[in-house]
């Protein structure tokens, strides 16, 4: 198990989720990452480094082998696409939905398109198009809630966890699109050349998703 | 300022030291296919769709298309040489035996394959048709190896699968077509718990959906044979005649290479949905993404009228030289010759050209930049003198 290997991870939910998950595997940061500004921290082996990385930016890293392993939300890798990766392991943390919401009294069949707002743009147009529907996407960055309050949208497309910010906002839940959770996700090449290394990781954290 | 010298995204060009390296390495590597005995062919830069698409019907959106004023029909310039080749086997040439080609050619995509790729890969491959046997999967493998190998790549891993063992149990899971399509992507993705769900939404034998669910951790060495025999979907006759020509082929890499890194993949497809036999791909420490891939593909020219057994390997020659270490030994020697029109100068300036000699007839007295030795007249003769520095 003497091949480095690099984990991107994202600030935020995620990592808090994973850091228990990756002790379970003998694998601890040397910093404290609340403190700590680093972009690559140390850990207690030599040859194995964290990136920390935005979270839509993981599966790229991943992908193109800046990283050889890294954890990310499903919706996520949807909408990355997913090619050129694989995901061999649900560590079932970070659980949320990805929802269609709106104000109460949006009208979803409607002739004219609807005009939806989200950062998961494919996979809003694909869930749409399964339907049947075809519908206006607007690109946004954050603070989807927004949209429909100030007319830029009709509803929104994005991830909900206690529906607290819907609420306080006065919008809905519409439509259930898919269970969310984080996957640990790997580099072909690396599940290949680092073998021994690798599947070494995935069975230590394993055991520790099913232990949790 | 306009930025008119722009080229388009994924477009590139090669500069004199690039250009020369690309020219050495594709004279050095069709020089080997045909020492191997591989024909080379010269496909046409664009053809119609129909004959582009007859045999990879998953080429559609790579393609750029544009209408023929002629007939009024679409014509795509070609995205992959392979099916090409297919046509120009199984229409053009019918041939009965065993027929090796070689190709080498620029290629147009609409998208790149990889981050930051280019749209024009140089794409350069062999195709073996009309045999069936690991003979020309094993032949084709080391020529796969050695062209890498010339471009200065080594410390390769070779990834073996076999596409047949997927396609067998799909089938014996009586999936229609869209179901296979994701069947393949989640395999490819090794998405477990995405495959637990498809699997179980699904009726199938439980020997199937057992095999299924193990083939995403049926990866890495030997052993993964020993894990596949635990399986009952493995031990019918077709799957452990698949499991042991693969071994054997590993077996036969491994002697003509014994530095080699090998290992199993067999839920790997290499990418391609059109694959039916041994799949194979070639990959370097460091890179995320394999430097060739092929394998078997038979019945591939069906569509043109003729199924012929089938395997090849194609890679991206631009990708494999920025790859590489093996550097381009500096240019011959070349030398700076007066403007003169004595025949004396002449009948020395072809002859040593004919040497293989760069002579470059001077236009100013500026020495150019390239030149190490120049030709001076010394008591009647023409000789060559070195330069000497700052002369």
């Amino acid at each position: 198990m003497n091949s480095p290997l690099t984990i991107a991870l994202s600030k935020g939910r995620i990592l808090k989720e994973t850091l228990p998950l990756l002790a379970h595997a003998d694998i601890r940061p040397v910093d404290d990452l609340d403190k700590s500004r680093k972009l690559i921290l140390d850990t207690n082996h030599e040859q194995i480094k964290l990136l920390v990385v935005r979270a839509s930016d993981v599966p790229t890293y991943v992908q193109y082998g800046a990283a050889d392993l890294g954890v990310s939300g499903k919706d996520v890798i949807d909408e990355h696409g997913g090619d050129g990766l694989y995901e061999p392991l649900d560590l079932k943390i970070a659980q949320c939905k990805l929802m269609l919401a709106g104000p109460p009294d949006v009208d979803l069949e409607r002739q004219t398109r609807l005009r939806v707002a989200t950062k998961f743009v494919n996979t809003t147009r694909d869930w749409f198009a399964a339907q049947g529907k075809q519908v206006e996407i607007i690109k946004l960055y954050g603070s989807m809630e927004l949209a429909p309050l100030v007319g830029l949208a009709d509803c929104i497309v994005d991830v909900v966890d206690t529906g607290g910010t819907l609420k306080a906002n006065e919008l809905v839940p519409l439509e259930h699109i898919a269970d969310i959770s984080s996957r640990l996700i790997v580099n072909k090449a690396s599940m290949k050349m680092k073998q021994q290394a690798v599947k070494t990781l995935i069975s230590h954290i394993r055991a520790g998703v099913e232990a949790a | 300022m306009t930025n008119k010298w722009l080229l388009p995204e994924g477009i590139d060009e090669a500069l004199p030291d690039e250009a020369l390296w690309l020219e050495t390495l594709r004279r050095e590597l069709l020089d080997m296919y045909q020492s191997w005995g591989y024909e080379l062919l010269m496909p046409p830069f664009i053809e119609y769709m129909d004959s582009l698409l007859i045999s990879s019907p998953t080429h559609d959106v790579q393609t750029f298309k544009l209408t023929d004023q002629l007939t009024g029909k679409m014509m795509g310039v070609r995205p992959d040489m392979t099916p090409q080749v297919a046509r120009i086997d199984a229409h053009r040439l019918q041939r009965r035996g065993a027929a090796r080609y070689c190709y080498l050619g620029t290629v147009l995509k609409t998208r790149p394959d990889n981050f930051a790729g280019s749209r024009s890969p140089m794409q350069v491959g062999v195709e073996f048709y009309g045999h069936n046997g690991l003979e020309s999967d094993l032949e084709v493998l080391r020529l796969m190896i050695e062209t890498i190998q010339r471009c200065g790549i080594n410390n390769l891993h070779i990834d073996l699968g076999d596409a047949s063992i997927i396609n067998r149990f799909a089938t014996q899971a009586e999936l229609s077509s869209a179901e296979i399509d994701r069947l393949y992507t989640l395999l490819q993705r090794k998405a477990v718990t995405d495959l637990a769900t498809f699997v179980a939404e699904r009726e199938m034998p439980v020997s199937i959906s057992e095999a299924l669910l193990a083939l995403p951790d049926l990866n890495g060495d030997q052993s993964i044979f020993e894990a596949a025999q635990e399986l009952e979907a493995f031990n019918q006759p077709e799957c452990k005649e698949s499991l042991l020509k693969l071994q054997s082929l590993a077996q036969m890499l491994k002697r003509a290479y014994p530095e080699l890194d090998i290992n199993f993949d067999l839920a790997e497809l290499s990418g391609f949905r059109y694959q039916n036999g041994v799949v194979f791909a070639a990959y370097m420490a460091g890179e995320g993404r394999e430097l060739a891939r092929g394998g078997r593909y038979d019945g591939i020219g069906e569509s043109f009228g003729e199924a012929r057994a089938a395997t090849g390997f194609s890679a991206d020659l631009k990708n494999l030289m920025g790859l590489g270490d093996r550097k381009v030994d500096g240019a011959a020697d070349t030398i700076l010759a007066p403007n003169e029109e004595s025949p004396e100068l002449q009948a020395m300036i072809m002859s040593l050209r004919a040497e293989g000699k760069i002579v470059i007839e001077s236009v100013a007295t500026e020495l150019d930049q390239r030149c190490s030795h120049q030709l001076k007249q010394i008591d009647g003769d023409w000789l060559v003198q070195a330069v000497s520095n700052k002369d």
